[in-house]
C-alpha cells in the first residue's frame, strides 16, 4: 500500500449463514478520492461498508487501511447527553478536544453551538455534527451510508455542497453508499456498482456527461430511463 | 372606503369575544387546590374545641402544632428525626452500592446474569417486610438490624433498573463507541452509564418510596431513638399528638424523599426531553 491510497480491498467474501453476500470484490480508494457506490437494495453495500469499518467480521480476503476509519451512519448517532463538543470529540484524546470541536463545528456552519444539546438540532445540523465528528479525527478513510437519505431535497443539496468542500480540504478516501444516482453524480469522483457481491462497473464523473452518465448508471440498476420521454 | 373602515371597527369587539378566554390563572388553580386540605383542616380544629372528638382519638391541629414547637425547642424532635435519617441514610447508600454493583455485574455479563439473577429474583419474591421476625432474631434490636431492613428494601429497586437500563442501551450507540474506537472504561462511562441513568434513576426514586416505607416498620419494632420510637413511647402515654406529629413528620419525609428524586432527575437527565425545562442547557 503506498502512501496515497486510502484503502485497498482484495477479494472480499463474507457470507450471512449459507447466503454469500460479498463474493471476491476488489476496490481500492484513493486519498481524497470522492466514491460513490450504488447498487440495488440489498446487493450488499452496508455489509461491505461494516467490513471496512471493522464492524463485522469477514470470511475471507483482505482489507489494507486504517484500523479506525470514520464512519457517518443514516442517522446521526448523537450521543443525547453530551453536549455537542462533547460528541464530536467522542474518542479524540487531545488536550485541545473542545478547540478542535469548535473548529469542527465551525466547518460545518454551526459555530457557538458547541454547549447546545443534540435535542435542540434539526435534522439536517445533527448530520452536519456527525460529520464534524468524523472529520475531527482526519480520518485516511471516511465511509457514509446513506447519511443524506432521511434529509429533504434542498438541504440534501446544501449538504453536498459542504462534504464536497470538506473533502477538499481534509482530503480522506471517502466510500458514499446511496440510492440517488443524482447525488452520486453531484458529489463523486468515482461511481461504483455493485453486483452480484461485486464491483460490476466504474465510472469516472470527469469523463462522462452527466445525463449520459445518469442514463448509464440506471440501466445499470436495472431502471428504465424515463429522460427521453421526459 | 369610509363604510368598510367604519364596519371594521364595529366587528373589532365581536372578534375580541371570540378569543377564548383561559377558565383561571394557574396562580389560582394553585390556591383552589389548596383549599380543600385547609377547610379539612379548619374542621377538624373547629371540631376538636368544640368537643366532639375526644383529644385521645384525634388531637386538634393547633396542640399537634404546640407539641411540634415544645419538642423543637426541647431538641427532642432534631434528635429523633436526625436518629431516623441517618438510618434511611446508611441503609439507603449500603442497599444502594450492593444493588448497582450486582446491576451493573448483572446488566454487563451474561455469567454473572446466568449465576446470580435467579438467586436475587428468589430473595426479591419475600416481601422484605416479612423478614422482621428474623431479622430481629439476627440483630436483635439495635441499630443494624433496621438499616438491614433499609437496605434490603433498597437493594431490589436499585438492582431491577440499572440491569433494565443496561440492557436497553440503544446498540446503535455502542457501534459508535467501537466505531470512535472508545475503550471499555470510556463506553461504560460516556454511553452505557448516561444511557441508563434514565432507569437507574427510577429505581432511585422507587427505592426511596420502599426505603421510607422499611424505616416506619424498622422503628416501630424497638428502639431507643427516631421518630419511630417518638411514636411508640408516646403511645404508651396516649399523646396522640405526638403520634399525630410523628405521623407527620414522616409524611414530611417522604415528600421530601421524593423532591430529591425529582431534582436528581433534573440534574442528571437535563439533556432528556422528558424532564427539561424548556431551552438550552
Ligand atoms: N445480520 C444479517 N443476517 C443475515 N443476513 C443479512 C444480515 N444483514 C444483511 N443481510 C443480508 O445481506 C444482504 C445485503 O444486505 P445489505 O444491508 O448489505 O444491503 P444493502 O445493499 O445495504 O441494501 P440497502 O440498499 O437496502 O441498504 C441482504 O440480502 C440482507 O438480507
Ligand atoms: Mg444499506
Amino acid at each position: 500500500m503506498t502512501t496515497d491510497t486510502a484503502v485497498i480491498v482484495r477479494n472480499l467474501r463474507r457470507r450471512y449463514g449459507e447466503r454469500v453476500v460479498i463474493d471476491g470484490l476488489d476496490l481500492t480508494i484513493r486519498k481524497g478520492e470522492f466514491v460513490a457506490l450504488l447498487g440495488e437494495s440489498g446487493c450488499g453495500k452496508t455489509t461491505l461498508l461494516r467490513a471496512l469499518a471493522g464492524l463485522d467480521p469477514v470470511n475471507g480476503g483482505q482489507i489494507d487501511g486504517p484500523k479506525q476509519p470514520a464512519v457517518v451512519f443514516q442517522e446521526h448517532r448523537l450521543l443525547p447527553w453530551a453536549s455537542l463538543w462533547e460528541n464530536v470529540t467522542l474518542g479524540v484524546d487531545t488536550a485541545q478536544g473542545r478547540k478542535q470541536a469548535e473548529a469542527a463545528l465551525g466547518e460545518v456552519g454551526l459555530a457557538g453551538r458547541e454547549e447546545d444539546w443534540p435535542r435542540n438540532l434539526s435534522g439536517g445540523q445533527a448530520q452536519r455534527v456527525a460529520l464534524a465528528r468524523a472529520l475531527v479525527r482526519e480520518p485516511q478513510l471516511m465511509l457514509l451510508d446513506e447519511p443524506f437519505a432521511a434529509l429533504d431535497a434542498l438541504t440534501r443539496i446544501k449538504m453536498h455542497v459542504l462534504i464536497r468542500e470538506l473533502v477538499a480540504r481534509h482530503r480522506p478516501g471517502v466510500l458514499l453508499v446511496t440510492h440517488d444516482v443524482d447525488e452520486a453524480i453531484a458529489i463523486a469522483d468515482r461511481i461504483l456498482v455493485m453486483r452480484n457481491g461485486g464491483i460490476a462497473a466504474s465510472y469516472l464523473t470527469a469523463d462522462i456527461a452527466p445525463p449520459a452518465l445518469r442514463e448509464t448508471l440506471l440501466q445499470e440498476l436495472g431502471v428504465e430511463s424515463d429522460s427521453r420521454a421526459a | 372606503m369610509t363604510i368598510e373602515l367604519l364596519n371594521r371597527e364595529a366587528l373589532k369587539p365581536t372578534v375580541q369575544e371570540h378569543i377564548p378566554r383561559p377558565a383561571a390563572t394557574e396562580a389560582q388553580l394553585q390556591l383552589l387546590s389548596w383549599a380543600a386540605p385547609v377547610a379539612i383542616l379548619l374542621a377538624w380544629e373547629v371540631a376538636s374545641r368544640a368537643g366532639l372528638i375526644a383529644p385521645q382519638v384525634l388531637p386538634a391541629p393547633s396542640s399537634v402544632a404546640e407539641t411540634a414547637w415544645r419538642l423543637t425547642v426541647s431538641g427532642d424532635l432534631f434528635k429523633h428525626l436526625g436518629a431516623s435519617l441517618l438510618r434511611a441514610a446508611i441503609g439507603f447508600v449500603i442497599g444502594g452500592a450492593i444493588g448497582f454493583a450486582l446491576g451493573v455485574l448483572v446488566g454487563f455479563s451474561r455469567v454473572a446474569e446466568a449465576s446470580l439473577d435467579r438467586s436475587i429474583q428468589m430473595i426479591r419474591a419475600i416481601p422484605f417486610l416479612a423478614l422482621l421476625p428474623l431479622v430481629i432474631v439476627w440483630f436483635g434490636v439495635d441499630e443494624s438490624g433496621k438499616i438491614f431492613l433499609v437496605a434490603l428494601a433498597v437493594l431490589f429497586p436499585i438492582y431491577i433498573n440499572t440491569v433494565l437500563g443496561i440492557r436497553q442501551v440503544d446498540p446503535k450507540l455502542l457501534e459508535l463507541a467501537r466505531v470512535t474506537g472508545l475503550s471499555r472504561m470510556k463506553t461504560i462511562r460516556k454511553i452505557i452509564l448516561p444511557g441508563a441513568m434514565p432507569s437507574i434513576l427510577t429505581g432511585v426514586r422507587y427505592a426511596l418510596a420502599t426505603a421510607w416505607l422499611a424505616l416506619v416498620v424498622a422503628e416501630t419494632v424497638a428502639t431507643t431513638s427516631g421518630i419511630g420510637f417518638l411514636a411508640m413511647d408516646a403511645r404508651e402515654f396516649l399523646q396522640t399528638d405526638v403520634i399525630v406529629l410523628a405521623i407527620l413528620i414522616y409524611a414530611v419525609i417522604g415528600i421530601s424523599a421524593d423532591g430529591l428524586a425529582r431534582f436528581l432527575e433534573r440534574k442528571l437527565l437535563a439533556w432528556h426531553p422528558n424532564y427539561a425545562k424548556e431551552g438550552r442547557k
